[in-house]
């Protein structure tokens, strides 16, 4: 793809909005859960207050922190910024649609994970090794489930390019395809997982033994608190617009057509939207499972993504 | 109506009722319940009728028809209550034990999915019917119950097991040839039913003997 | 009016039906002895219409009677009707020693009855669909008669007999299908296409690839009935538990039915492949189990698992020699299945009223029957050697003619079989001569058994296989040659 002007402007628009809206998002799901469990919930622009308290705040930091600890809150955020840039929400037409590899994607996302629990490691307590173990033990059984979800969207555009595989599952009639279904059930498994929520994780949990992600964190404060958190909803925002991408890709406008970025826009507010509700919905119908029927849950997705990968390959292509 | 379904929109139905099939003999793979087991098995028939009366309707094989009522009323609803009775009376309602764990029992189902696609390859390219790529999966369905039968150690699973490796069968007769000729259907139906009955009397004299029904009282029968 | 297949279909059905409701009562062991023999009859009738008048094809083609399996249908119909005379004194005994009740015999005679049928109709149908079903129930008709004396073991036993042979036949049943998919082409879609008479008239343009598929999956299915290596496992456990009528007819006749199957299907495969494909598959199979099973022998300790194995030797024997097709092979193998179920079903016989009479299977602890039992004793060691091949019996003369056909087609296989077939003879002479011969043991019960063994059937089998091994009627070898061209 050249460069062209209005790709620029979508990619820097795509990657702002990106970063600003992803707490809106955290904040409709939380939302949606207080409303499905009849409480009055805390408001959906509570993560920017949250963030602008922290921001406030002094960071502390422990005597033996590493400079590592005070380094990963911003790899953290530029990782999760860079995987936003490159995931097509908007158009196609990036810029940074070459490097918009999907497994360039997943290893992004790797070097995330591995920088945040190597963080909770460095301080050396219990929790945070506690946190850490677990999350690569979450990351190891999700990473090839994904992977195979982002495969067999691959194989049905024939690259691993984002954006193209964006235009090719956007532009084809309608069809039925069981593989894909496979695959979405396989990918709302995964985000699941690795974005914290239940059934593997609960965001809400004060019981430190319970915790995946809250337990790495433990020892972050002040403005590294506020770049984690941003962080994690940015990650919760981008696992949403791939999902989106690869299973609902209409709205997302082709090449660099100016008035089809516009029309994007509200097609993307309104899909994040039903997405982030359908999220709240699972949440409350399911219960948290136990930290050893993680590997079965997401065992499960593996299975489903290699079926779907299966199942294209053998029902679908002749 | 018949206008709008072309014949790609037509195999497109029938792959959806093929991976729902694998879904749900996976499911079936995975389960740690008894009673979830034979709804499965209801489920899995259901597909079963739903696909064949599709196909019947698509392809104009009136006979289909006669084949799905009758898978509907074995395998929906005759079976599963015969099941269910038999367990009820057995009272037992354990949790299945699995000889592997189940996320390898997964693992090696994959395998044998990938195994039976491999193998029906050829063959469904020499099918002369709309519903030949799905011989593999109806094969994979076969393999998975058989996989399920030797992963079990108590008797009312590998006997579901096997009763779900005949509905694998019934699937690749469906995908191959439009389903066997009817007197054959029926044979076999009578044979399922008859021997799901006798089994039935057997697990009562097992139950008798042993006070149990783990297969591993099953097996002191070994060479000297 | 095709009178004789209706009553050779017809009779073991109804008495089937009738024991049902009478089986309990002191008059159904004659019954099912009056049933037997009527069934006998009337195959003895279909056969001299066959031999007459040549192939049958009855009922809109659904029945096909052709020198392969009229014969069959009359070994069939004759040791059902010797074990059932048999059968009568030692299921009295069984009953006066306790170990079964009138219930239970009510089952067993009804499904003796039940099991005839499904094994006749295997043979005389003419539809591949059918001939699946029949056999699947005919395992389904001897499960519970396995597990008759619900001792651990016998349900044990039943249990593997039936998860075995049900999973073997399901792949049976998906061979089945195969072959309907390559048939369609030709032949249309509709009952039509199953028949084996039809199938055999286009068998050279069926689609090899389909076939061949088609018939591993057969032979793995159809085979593990027979109980050919490594399939077997059901066989051994499901002889030495059940009642020994019901050892009898399985080793004699179940065994004879599935192999007949298996060659229809043979035939079939050959004239789509053209290779000898099948052929060498089935001589695999066939020799793999004569060699386990010989070496398996010697490791027994109960006389039923002995025969048991023996009966797995000698059918991988028959397999083999269909395997290497040919006129001689094939005529050999014919015999062999006659010869084998007679000699067989005689042992058992012989078997069945020594255990009863010295209360054990285990051989170690029966000892000296000629003295306590003379005629049982000379009714087991006559088998024995008859079985391991000793002339002047047929067994000899069968396997002699396999063995110089190996010799002549199959060179390599002979030095594994004149081994299986030595080590056989080794191992169950050595353990049969001191059951017989031996000094008599003390733990013998006292007394004589309550009811008079059936003895004359056990030596009725003897005469005729010696007579077929010292001179066989030219009718007779003209039939066998009749059907052995059928084979190929």
């Amino acid at each position: 793809m050249s460069f062209s002007w209005s790709g620029a402007a979508a990619q820097l628009t795509e990657l702002v909005l990106a970063i600003l809206l992803a707490p809106l998002l955290l904040g409709w799901v939380n939302q949606c859960r207080a409303w499905l469990q009849n409480k009055g919930g805390p408001g959906v622009l509570r993560p920017y207050l949250m963030l602008r308290r922290l921001f406030a705040k002094d960071a502390i930091v422990a005597h033996g922190a590493s400079p590592l600890f005070r380094v990963v809150p911003y790899v953290l955020f530029g990782a999760m910024s860079m995987a936003a840039a490159i995931v097509p929400t908007l158009g196609t037409d990036l810029p940074y649609a070459p490097a918009a590899d999907a497994i360039a994607l997943v290893g992004i996302l790797a070097l995330a994970r591995v920088a945040i629990a190597l963080a909770a490691m460095d301080i050396g307590t219990a929790f945070g090794s506690l946190g850490a173990r677990r999350e690569m033990m979450v990351g190891f059984l999700a990473e090839p489930a994904l992977l195979m979800v982002l495969f067999t969207a691959s194989l049905i555009s024939q690259t691993t390019s984002l954006a193209t595989t964006v235009e090719t599952l956007s532009s084809r009639e309608l069809a039925i395809y069981p593989s894909l279904a496979f695959a979405g059930v396989a990918f709302t498994m995964v985000s699941l997982a690795e974005n914290a929520r239940i059934p593997i994780d609960n965001p809400a949990t004060h019981l430190e033994l319970t915790m995946i992600h809250e337990a790495m964190i433990l020892e972050y404060s002040g403005r590294h608190l506020a770049l984690v958190e941003w962080a994690a909803s940015l990650k919760l925002f981008v696992y949403s617009c791939i999902g989106i991408a690869l299973f609902f890709p209409f709205g997302i406008a082709q090449g660099g057509d100016a008035t089809g970025l516009l029309l994007a826009l509200p097609a993307l507010v309104l899909k994040l939207a039903i997405g982030g509700f359908l999220l709240a919905l699972i949440e409350t119908l399911s219960a948290k499972l136990r930290i050893f029927r993680a590997p079965e849950f997401l065992g499960t997705a593996f299975i489903l993504a290699v079926l779907a990968l299966l199942l294209h390959a053998f029902l679908e292509t002749p | 109506m018949t206008a709008l379904l072309t014949p790609a929109l037509v195999g497109q139905i029938i792959n959806v009722f093929a991976a729902v099939l694998l879904l749900v003999s996976f499911a079936m793979l995975a389960q740690r319940r008894i009673l979830s087991l034979i709804d499965l098995f209801a489920a899995q028939g259901f597909v079963l009728c739903l696909s064949t009366a599709f196909v019947a309707w698509a392809t104009g094989q009136t006979h289909l028809y006669w084949s799905a009522g009758l898978t509907f009323v074995l395998k929906v609803l005759l079976l599963p209550w015969i099941l269910h009775r038999l367990i009820r009376r057995l009272n037992v309602k354990w949790d299945v034990e699995t000889l592997i764990n189940i996320p390898t029992t997964m693992l090696v189902g994959l395998v044998l999915v990938i195994f039976a696609f491999n193998l029906a390859q050829p063959v469904s390219e020499l099918a002369g019917t709309v519903t030949r790529g799905t011989l593999g999966i109806a094969l994979a369905a076969v393999l998975l119950a058989f996989l399920m039968m030797i992963t079990r150690s108590k008797a009312v699973p590998q006997v579901i097991g096997f009763l779900a490796m005949e509905n694998g069968l019934f699937f690749a007769a469906t995908a191959a040839t439009y389903g066997m000729p009817m007197v054959v259907e029926l044979g076999i139906a009578l044979d399922v039913l008859v021997g799901v009955i006798i089994l039935g009397v057997f697990f009562f004299q097992i139950r008798e003997r042993f006070d149990s029904l783990d297969i591993r009282h099953l097996e002191k029968l070994k060479e000297e | 009016m095709n009178w004789e297949i209706l009553a050779v279909l017809g009779i073991p059905l109804a008495g089937g039906a009738a024991l049902a409701l009478a089986g309990d009562r002191r008059w159904a062991a004659e019954l099912n002895v009056a049933l037997s023999f009527a069934t006998f009859a009337a195959a003895g009738a279909l056969t001299a219409r066959v031999v007459r008048t040549g192939p049958i094809l009855a009922f809109e083609e659904q029945f096909f009677v052709d020198p392969l399996n009229v014969f069959l249908v009359a070994l069939t119909a004759f040791v059902a009707m010797t074990t059932s005379i048999f059968s009568r004194p030692y299921m009295r005994i069984e009953e006066d020693h306790g170990r079964l009740s009138a219930a239970r015999l009510r089952l067993y005679h009804s499904m003796y009855q039940l099991f005839v049928f499904t094994m006749l109709l295997v043979l005389l149908t003419n539809n591949m669909g059918i001939l699946w079903v029949a056999l699947e129930a005919a395992t389904l008709t001897t499960v519970l008669l396995v597990s008759l004396y619900r001792t651990p073991a016998s349900l044990e036993a039943a249990w593997k007999y039936f998860i075995l042979c049900g999973v073997g036949i399901a792949q049976a049943l998906f061979g089945t299908i195969l072959l309907y998919m390559a048939s369609q082409k030709l032949l249309g879609s509709g009952i039509d296409a199953l028949l084996w008479t039809h199938l055999a008239g286009v068998r050279s343009q069926l689609e090899p690839t389909v076939l061949s598929i088609a018939f591993v999956f057969l032979l793995v299915g159809y085979g593990t009935k027979v109980g050919l290596v490594p399939l077997h496992n059901w066989l051994p456990d499901a002889h030495a538990e059940g009642p020994t009528p019901v050892s009898a007819v399985l080793s004699g006749l179940l065994l004879n039915v599935a192999l007949y199957a298996l060659v229809r299907c043979k035939v079939l495969a050959d004239g789509a492949l053209g290779t000898p494909f099948a052929g060498e598959l089935m001589m695999g199979f066939g020799i793999a189990s004569v060699v386990v099973a010989a070496f398996f022998l010697s490791r027994q300790r109960d006389i039923k698992r002995l025969f048991a194995y023996s009966s797995i030797e000698h059918m991988g024997l028959v397999t083999f020699a269909f395997g290497m097709a040919g006129p001689v092979a094939s005529f050999a193998g014919l015999l062999h299945m006659t010869v084998h179920s007679l000699t067989k079903s005689a042992i058992f016989f012989a078997v069945g009223h020594a255990t009863q009479k010295t209360g054990t299977q285990v051989m170690e602890d029966i000892r000296g029957l000629i003295r306590a039992r003379p005629t049982i004793g000379w009714g087991l060691i006559i088998g024995t050697v008859a079985i391991l091949g000793v002339p002047p019996f047929g067994v000899f003369a069968s396997e002699f003619l396999i063995l110089t056909s190996a010799m002549r087609q199959e060179p390599w296989a002979t030095p594994l079989l004149l081994l299986a077939l030595g080590v056989a003879f080794a191992a169950v002479l050595s353990k049969v001569q001191p059951m017989v011969f031996g000094d008599t043991s003390e733990k013998f019960p006292p007394g004589r058994l309550p009811h008079q063994p059936a003895l004359l059937p056990v030596f009725a089998h003897y005469a005729i296989v010696l007579t077929l091994g010292l001179y066989m009627p030219p009718y007779l070898a003209d039939w066998y040659r009749e059907a052995a061209r059928l084979i190929g």
